[in-house]
């Protein structure tokens, strides 16, 4: 029993070893020529650009959603006023970046690990070394640094669709104006409320990436394989962030004491 | 492909190579364009290749037989560099490619055209982007003439209206011979070719025995991994067959036929298209 658990976990720890390299490995030949921009401009747009709307909607939803909740919690200490900063700080801080990342590891991670692992079980990926590319840089590293950069414009895009979706909860049940209602919410937020936050969203750009590009890249088994490694994508990358998150949110803390 | 228009074919074809041999120099260091030398390889304990050596004279073309499964496919990623060795050595033009690093190995392929047996296209580019991708990769050639170029390449495998269509929406026998256009397409000196005429008809299984015949007089060395005897004949001068590893005959077709060997005899005997 022992043994196998110690086996399982030593299996684990092997395997997050092997993603670490693979995400270094990325990170590091992305300094080196061939640059390969068009290839990232276009992945920053099917990765980011396309994932806009979906992004947009869930925030305008949790926006509203945070805002009845609020609500109902702050009502009781007659401190309704609270509401729109209250909600612009959970927004900003925590529910936009962790949202964020967990539904572009649903639609990207899955996305990438799919169409990686096709690529290798019909030998495409073969085929780009033959033609001479290096296949890693080409589809690796353009991928994973486009989620690099388009995760925190997309953590953006969530946290200003729900204040947007607050507002409106807001109007429905009050009728606050929004030149007031985001008045308020801006109140209390600060340039550390808003960089380290949406920052920390470029790390788990790189989980996503990384991820899926791994198992991409070792997809065997044919078709099965290509699912698998789709499905384990989506799995290990939210794992992988919410665990992730919890550090990052303890190293914020500790560069900026004041915002605790 | 008729046989007027496969001849205009050629020579578009001939136009675009002798017009691409303009920018990239071949090499040409020595007389032996291939060279395995040792080479074995095994998978998960099983030796697939044992102590093969060859050696192929530049501007020849060697026909590589075998059953399915004999390693014939793992000898071709060898000699891309796509496998390293287990032991032995791969030398093309004189340098050993499983030494090699990244960047060095990547300027010996551009001289390398590889046509995989699943024809390996990308499937979310069209087939003329497919041809032209080494291209606009591996020269500084404008646009047009990188179009030009991946269309006469795409007419001499007799693909010529279907530039714009998606790997999907072609035929197994088609998905090929866009691959082999792609393999050509920065105008190799070696050319290592599976399965050529796998799932083609026969007529069109002889204009591409045909076109590769046509490379091999413009000086190309050529590879190939067939079963189909008759292909063999028309295109190697040379040919091998591998059995459990090893290669148990070699020579010319002429040779293989008097081979005492009774596999060799049966497969020599076997004329059906493979």
């Amino acid at each position: 029993m022992f043994d196998r658990v110690g086996t399982a976990v030593l299996a684990a720890f092997a395997w997050l070893g092997d993603v670490s390299l693979f995400g270094l490995r990325a990170l590091g030949e992305f300094f080196l020529p061939p640059y390969e921009p068009r290839e990232i401009v276009r992945h920053i747009y099917e990765i980011g650009w396309r994932s806009a709307p979906l992004i947009a909607i869930s925030g305008l939803a949790i926006g509203v959603v945070l805002s009845m909740h609020t609500r109902a919690s702050l009502e009781r200490f007659g401190a309704e006023a609270m509401i729109p900063a209250g909600l612009a700080i959970a927004l900003i801080r925590e529910t936009g970046p962790l949202v964020t990342a967990l539904l572009v590891a649903g639609r990207v991670g899955a996305g990438i690990g799919a169409e990686l692992g096709a690529m290798k079980v019909t030998e495409q990926i073969d085929a780009l070394e033959a033609v001479a590319v290096d296949s890693f840089k080409f589809l690796a590293v353009t991928r994973i640094v486009a989620c690099i950069l388009a995760m925190p414009l997309l953590t953006t895009i969530t946290d200003f669709c729900g204040i947007i979706g607050g507002w409106l909860a807001e109007y429905a049940a009050s009728g606050m104006s929004w030149r007031l209602y985001f008045s308020r919410a801006f109140s209390l937020i600060e340039f550390r409320d808003f960089i380290p936050a949406t920052m920390k969203t470029a790390v788990f750009g790189l989980i996503i990436g990384t991820i899926a590009s791994y198992l991409g890249f070792t997809t065997t088994q044919g078709t099965e394989g290509v699912g698998r490694a789709s499905t384990r994508s989506v799995v290990l990358a939210s794992i992988l962030i919410i665990v992730t998150n919890v550090v990052l949110v303890r190293l914020i803390f500790l560069v900026y004491p004041a915002g605790v | 492909m008729s046989g007027d228009q496969t001849s205009a074919d050629f020579e578009a074809v001939a136009r675009g190579v002798s017009a691409s041999r303009e920018e990239p120099e071949k090499a040409r260091p020595s007389a032996t364009a291939i060279r395995l030398e040792h080479l074995s390889k095994a998978f998960a304990g099983r030796r697939v290749l044992d102590d093969i050596t060859v050696d192929v004279p530049e501007g020849t073309a060697f026909c590589l037989l075998g059953r399915s499964g004999t390693g014939k496919s793992v000898t071709l990623k060898h000699i891309i560099g796509l496998l390293k060795p287990d032991a032995g050595r791969v030398l093309v033009h004189g340098t050993d490619v499983s030494s090699l690093r990244r960047r060095e190995l990547a300027a010996v392929r551009k001289g390398m055209g590889f046509l995989f047996q699943s024809a390996a296209l990308f499937d979310s580019i069209t087939v003329g982007e497919n041809v032209a991708f080494p291209m606009r990769r591996h020269t500084d050639w404008p646009a047009r003439r990188i179009r030009e170029v991946a269309q006469a390449r795409l007419a001499a495998v007799g693909l010529e209206r279907d530039f714009d269509k998606m790997p999907s929406e072609l035929s197994g026998g088609m998905r090929k011979r866009a691959g082999l256009a792609r393999a050509m397409a920065l105008d190799p000196d070696i050319l290592l070719v599976d399965e050529p005429s796998a799932g083609l008809d026969p007529i069109t299984s002889r204009e591409i025995d045909d076109l590769l015949v046509t490379l091999k007089q413009q000086g190309t060395t050529i590879v190939v991994v067939t079963h189909n005897i008759p292909s063999a004949r028309h295109i190697g001068d040379e040919l091998a067959m591998l059995h459990d590893g090893r290669i148990i005959a070699r020579g010319t077709a002429a040779e293989l036929d008097r081979s005492d060997h009774p596999l060799v005899r049966a497969f020599m005997q076997s004329e059906g298209a493979g």
